[in-house]
């Protein structure tokens, strides 16, 4: 017994190190100098940590023929992820609302017919989305990517709150509607403050989605929209001579830290939203 | 203070299911009516149409005359009570209570007081500040009749509200909801599928099965002269004992022959003229069978009949007759019986008998 606990958690520390390493490698790297870099060796810790390279991935870098760093495209992630992460999630949780409470005639196929947008890759629809934004004139803009990301992300978000909205009880609605509440104060007052840990799960799986999303970006951007999902390609990409590995390291950590944060803040909800049974009583 | 018509109510579903086959009922104001019946006859539907939660396929339902069909649920001037009591998860009792009165605008004072009112009656002071989650089924039936009491509507609908609870509370819940009819006199419309509960209960019940009302009449009538077969066997703990026997004799001295045994009738008979020498159903209750000592004065007939099988309950004993190949209860004196005793005389009340029809089911005397 004692020795299979041992087993059991010597593999997991080797599992654990094996998975972390990447990452350790990465922050090592991003703090070191040039000079140090040149030495090759990979798995060394700093001699001199320094920050050099996080300041010129951040404000300096040249992403193509712009040397601003990712700063300006890091603003661009946010100002489309947050407003899709949010707008997404919301029509999410109504139609979720509407799918489980209130049915209508052809609600059924309605909602398998939003579901079949879970299953369809990206690229299909590059192009007749690009006709779309063009004919609504929201091509290569910031609204035109928010837009996209609505709309593939709906199918999603819809799925979830659905699923999580079966499991109230009828009985819940009727006795709110024969109290005087309607639609909308139904879902605000009743629905929303028993919703948390669904939004949750959604607003973790939105925001990794669109945050970490490089087709649609790199396709409806324009060169003031890119996210920086783009931009660190191009900034990977662009090369000077000398291949700044730390400056790479440092910008794809920057790249990665929101989702991070988001997974830190709200991860325990993500977990007992994915898992969250019936409302009782 | 309401009064409900109900013609004609059909409920066809879009997968052509037919819940409700022609509903006619008139409740008078301040009446607590029950509608009871079986899984799937109807019931709940009907409760849920005259709360404006469904809507019918056709027919019309009327309250204080005026016909609402339309009208949604918040505009009946209703307060429903449901099995699952339905509790808003989020808000504590007092919130819960409070929900309908703020929707309908009701100033806060008011709203304080009425919430007072309502709990002090029910006893629940104590949970105003606890969330639905941290009470007990027993709590949570309070809380769901306090949010509906607190509305003071003129129509209370009670959705199977004691089935949730264990068989103790269930039968103090039921003297409870009793008491507050008898305080308020508001008209009651209660959906239950336990038979004891609508005759405890109700000023009238109505007996349904596969979406049709197949008697609507006080607890008594149905317990003494049930419309048809089904309602016989379902009203009642033990039912009706039905017993198929052939009609012999003439007008005013009817029997009813039972294999060997012959039943003499003594109750109102003028419908079985026709009948003579034909098949036809006996229904006589367990009560009304049973020893010398408990028969009532005037019972009639007494028989001797082999005992397959005695179930002492305490306060009775109720014995297995066998009448050839057919059985019926019989509720005798728990001394009455002797373990081991293979026959038994049993004094017939006959003027209680009735007589059904056995292709029709209806009842003919």
């Amino acid at each position: 017994m004692k020795l299979s606990r041992f087993a059991l958690y010597l593999f997991l520390c080797v599992a654990a190190i094996y998975t972390l390493i990447p990452l350790y490698v990465m922050l090592s790297t991003s703090l070191k100098t040039a000079d140090e870099l040149r030495l090759g060796n990979l798995l060394s810790i700093p001699m001199q940590p320094s920050l050099e390279a996080w300041g010129k991935a951040w404000s300096s870098g040249c992403t193509g023929v712009r040397c601003d760093g990712l700063k300006p495209f890091f603003w661009n992630s946010l100002i489309v992820t947050i407003p899709a992460v949010l707008i997404s999630t919301m029509l999410g949780a109504l139609n979720g609302y509407v799918f489980t409470q209130w049915k209508f005639k052809g609600s059924e196929f309605l909602f398998t017919a939003l579901l079949i947008g879970c299953f369809i890759p990206f690229q299909v629809v590059l192009l007749p989305m690009a006709r779309v934004l063009g004919m609504v004139g929201l091509a290569s803009s910031v609204w035109g990517l928010i837009f996209v990301h609505v709309v593939y992300g709906m199918a999603f978000t819809t799925l979830f709150f659905r699923n999580y909205y079966v499991s109230i009880p009828a009985d819940l609605i009727k006795a709110a509607r024969v109290d005087g509440a309607g639609f909308w104060t139904i879902f605000w007052r009743i629905l929303m403050p028993i919703s948390l840990p669904i939004f949750m799960v959604c607003i973790i799986w939105q925001f990794t989605q669109i945050w970490n999303d490089f087709l649609f970006g790199v396709v409806f951007s324009g060169a003031d929209s890119q996210p920086i999902t783009v931009a660190l390609n191009n900034l990977v990409n662009t090369s000077t001579g000398v291949k700044e590995y730390n400056v790479d390291m440092a910008a794809a950590l920057i790249a990665a830290a929101p989702t991070l944060l988001v997974y830190m803040l709200a991860g325990k909800y993500f977990v007992r939203g994915l898992t969250a049974g019936a409302v009782k009583g | 203070m309401a009064s409900i018509e109900l013609k004609n109510i059909v409920k066809t579903f879009p997968n052509g299911a037919s819940v409700l086959k022609g509903i006619n009922l008139d409740i008078a104001d301040g009446q607590f009516v029950i509608l009871v019946g079986g899984s799937g006859c109807g019931k709940s539907t009907l409760l849920n149409i005259i709360a404006g939660l469904e809507t019918a396929s056709s027919g019309d339902v009327a309250i204080n005359g005026v016909v609402v069909n339309d009208l949604p649920p918040k505009d009946r001037d209703i307060a429903m009570v449901f099995q699952s009591y339905a509790l808003y998860p989020s808000m504590n009792v007092r919130e819960n209570i409070a929900f309908g009165l703020s929707l309908r605008k009701m100033p806060q004072v008011e709203q304080n007081a009425t919430i007072d009112y309502v709990a002090n009656m029910l006893q629940i002071t104590h949970l105003l500040d606890r969330k639905p989650a941290q009470l007990s089924g027993g709590q949570r039936q309070r809380v769901a009749m306090g949010r509906a009491l607190a509305r003071k509507p003129s129509l209370f609908l009670f959705d199977e509200p004691l089935s949730n609870l264990d068989a103790k509370l269930r039968v103090d819940m039921r003297s409870e909801i009793k008491l507050l009819h008898k305080r308020l006199g508001t008209t009651i419309v209660y959906v239950t599928h336990d038979q004891i509960e609508a005759m405890t209960l109700g000023d009238k019940i109505a007996v349904m099965q596969g979406g049709v009302v197949e008697q609507y009449d006080t607890p008594q009538a149905i317990y003494d002269a049930p419309a048809n077969l089904y309602v016989a066997g379902f009203m009642g703990s033990p039912p009706m004992n039905l017993l198929k026997g052939t009609l012999t004799g003439k007008a005013g001295a009817y029997c009813v022959q039972l294999g060997e045994q012959s039943i003499q009738l003594h109750g109102d008979t003028d419908g079985a003229a026709n009948y003579l020498g034909k098949e036809l159903v006996l229904g006589l209750r367990p009560e009304h069978m049973t020893d010398a000592q408990r028969a009532a004065d005037g019972a009639k007939q007494t028989i001797t009949v082999p005992v397959r099988i005695a179930e002492p309950t305490g306060a009775d004993t109720l014995v297995t007759l066998e009448f050839g190949a057919q059985t019926a209860l019989a509720r005798v004196h728990p001394q009455a019986y002797v373990s081991g005793q293979s026959t038994m005389t049993i004094t017939l009340d006959t003027r209680k008998a009735v007589l059904f029809d056995l292709a029709t089911q209806l009842r003919i005397a």
